[in-house]
């Protein structure tokens, strides 16, 4: 808790978030890497998880996007499959099909534009660094909807709160992990403290260098990004905005301080501008 | 033997779109360009999910969050005008103003709390005080400027405890700016490029659009021989406005466009020819025609309403549409990555 004072807490590497949220003996801080290499598309961490969460159902539609009929992240969806197909040669073959999987989730941003916003407090930073909506606080404003560079967090019409996910915030107080990792056959979604996660996740991209896959990358894993780091990361086998992701994603409070000050100008050109023609105009049937 | 309809060659004989668009998607994304729409910058080239959008648009309805941009406008600056009507005695005008200003914030809060989604729930906005949320700001702002403008119009028309009407008068007059100003902070604190990007002139844009509203409802609702700072000051918020506005659209390059096309970019139009036309006409006409002066102010509440809804639907269009949001990041990624290989 100490040292707060005089630090940039809105954007920035922060090494220690649930100490800085006020947590004096707080956990290691827990989190997700999404291998997308070894994805088969199964969508087993879908179903676990609305199956754990009671999460309702999110639509039946089909759309014609590969094996993806669940589109995207939002109130009642908290994991998402995205398949592409892509007209791109695996391995050393000279022509054929790339299929892309990638199991999506809140990324449980280091500085979380959802819960800089959130007007009530009903977003909080969890003792494990995640951040959770508090749903007898959420009043329904939807101010973290639109605040998500990411498009995680939505309303759910029929109850007006907004709802995501809380990486089985219940689950993980009692040492188990959430349920899309414990369902993921392939371990494509491993769950684990944060710190060693990246460490896994650097190790495993220069494997899958060294085997020839030059197209993998991670997404999320560096503190040093515009959202500080995500809790959930991602290894990809192309660009970002491929898969639905933002390609180079910022909070959008890191910019708050300056927002503050334009609308400080803005206040004061009204105030200052009205009250110059007042003077000019004089009083009421006076000289002008 | 199958009884299955389903056969090898399809459902009995056919085979119904069984072709994979490879990455194209359902094409519910692509938007038909109208006729004689010409594309002001070259189609952006981009990748995007299936055409979805990145970010998960505003739930915000139009008619609430728009609503109460107007409104909050319309009394902030009400407001400060009331004050100066009253210190320089224009005593009509300025009780016009005060009970305008009262009805515009009543029909605000309304909107915000008809906007949530459990409006039973609207205190818990007074449960934190959060400096990095622009809504909790602005719930306490309206909970501080709330009774000032009230109490300033009720003692104004009921002629009661003139010191505390003066005072009241006065502190709403001092909150009056920070309520017209800090909204355009509430939509710029969010990841809608539109609004994001435009974080620097919105707040100009907001308040010159706050003063036209203010000074067109003194023009419709005091006596012309009170109006005339009023009729200078529609020319200010109107010049205001169009201009920051016109910084804003150059500086902000394709993401700018929502604010020229489609239905945020027609309200935009819109309002600029009310703008103007309302202004110049209370200058020209307003000091000498109650006719006039009464149309030029409705011109510019109009004016101000329509650059409100506009600027809210250019927000929503920046939103649902990913190229907006993936083609200055990944413009901004590629040039960041190109300085790295440079210097390494």
């Amino acid at each position: 808790m100490s040292g707060l004072v005089g630090r940039n807490l809105l954007a920035g590497p922060e090494p220690h978030v649930a100490e800085d949220a006020g947590y004096a003996d707080a956990p290691p801080r827990m989190g997700f890497f999404t291998d997308t290499s070894v994805c088969i598309g199964c969508k087993a961490c879908e179903v676990a998880c609305k199956e754990w969460n009671a999460v309702p159902e999110d639509g039946l539609e089909f759309t014609g996007m590969s094996y993806d009929n669940t589109q995207g992240l939002g109130a009642d969806t908290w994991r998402h499959v995205a398949f592409i197909e892509q007209d791109k040669p695996v391995g050393n073959a000279d022509s054929g099909v790339r299929w892309l999987m990638a199991s999506d989730v809140c990324k449980h941003c280091t500085h979380a534009a959802c819960l800089d916003v959130c007007p009530t407090g009903s977003l909080f930073r969890t003792e494990f660094g995640t951040v959770v909506v508090q749903e007898d606080i959420c009043n329904g404003c939807g101010y973290c909807v639109p605040a998500c560079p990411y498009g995680v967090i939505d309303q759910r019409k029929e109850d007006g709160r907004v709802w995501k996910c809380t990486l089985c915030y219940d689950r993980i107080g009692d040492g188990l992990e959430p349920a899309c990792a414990k369902a993921c056959p392939t371990d494509s979604i491993q769950f684990g403290p944060l710190d060693e996660l990246r460490e896994r996740a650097a190790v495993r991209v220069d494997q899958l260098h060294e085997m020839g896959v030059e197209d993998a990358r991670l997404y999320g894993h560096d503190p040093e990004d515009g959202v500080g780091g995500d809790g959930a990361f991602f290894l990809l086998l192309d660009e970002p905005e491929v898969y639905g992701l933002p390609p180079d994603p910022v909070v959008t409070t890191r910019d708050l301080p300056a927002m503050w000050k334009h609308a400080g100008v803005a206040a004061a050109a009204l105030a200052g501008g009205i009250a110059a023609l007042f003077t000019v105009h004089g009083r009421l049937g006076g000289r002008r | 033997m199958s009884t299955s309809d389903v056969t090898k060659d399809g459902i009995e004989g056919k085979r119904p779109g069984r072709d994979a668009l490879i990455g194209q998607g359902t094409g519910k994304g692509e938007r038909r360009r109208r006729r004689g729409e010409r594309a002001m910058v070259p189609k952006a080239e981009f990748t995007s999910y299936y055409g979805k959008p990145v970010l998960n648009p505003p739930v915000w309805q139009a008619a609430d969050i728009a609503g109460y941009f107007f409104l909050g406008g319309l009394a902030g600056a009400g407001s400060v005008l009331a004050a100066g009507a009253d210190l320089t005695g224009r005593r009509k005008a300025a009780r016009a103003l005060k009970v305008s200003s009262l009805v515009a914030i009543a029909g605000s809060a309304a909107a915000l709390i008809h906007d949530l989604g459990r409006p039973a729930r609207f205190y818990n906005m007074m449960r934190v005080m959060k400096p990095t949320s622009p809504m909790s700001m602005g719930s306490w702002l309206l909970a501080a400027y709330g009774p000032a403008a009230g109490a300033a119009a009720v003692l104004d028309v009921t002629g009661l405890f003139k010191p505390l009407g003066r005072a009241a008068t006065l502190g709403a007059a001092a909150l009056g700016p920070a309520v017209a100003s800090y909204t355009a902070v509430l939509a710029s604190d969010t990841a809608v490029p539109a609004w994001h990007d435009g974080y620097r002139e919105l707040p100009l844009v907001f308040v010159g659009s706050a003063a036209a509203a203010a000074s067109g409802m003194a023009l419709l609702a005091a006596p012309v021989r009170e109006t005339a700072p009023m009729r200078s000051a529609a020319v200010f918020g109107a010049g205001l406005e169009l201009a920051a506005a016109k910084l804003m659209e150059r500086r902000l390059g394709m993401v700018a466009e929502p604010y020229r096309e489609g239905t945020g970019g027609r309200l935009i139009r819109v309002a600029e020819v009310l703008s103007v036309a309302g202004a110049a006409g209370g200058a020209l006409l307003g000091g000498r025609s109650r006719i006039a002066a009464a149309l030029s102010g409705a011109a510019l509440l109009a004016g101000s309403a329509c650059t409100r809804f506009g600027v809210f639907h250019a927000g929503m269009q920046s939103a649902k549409d990913p190229k907006y949001t993936v083609v200055p990041q990944r413009e901004r990624a590629d040039a960041r990555d190109t300085a790295k290989t440079g210097n390494g």
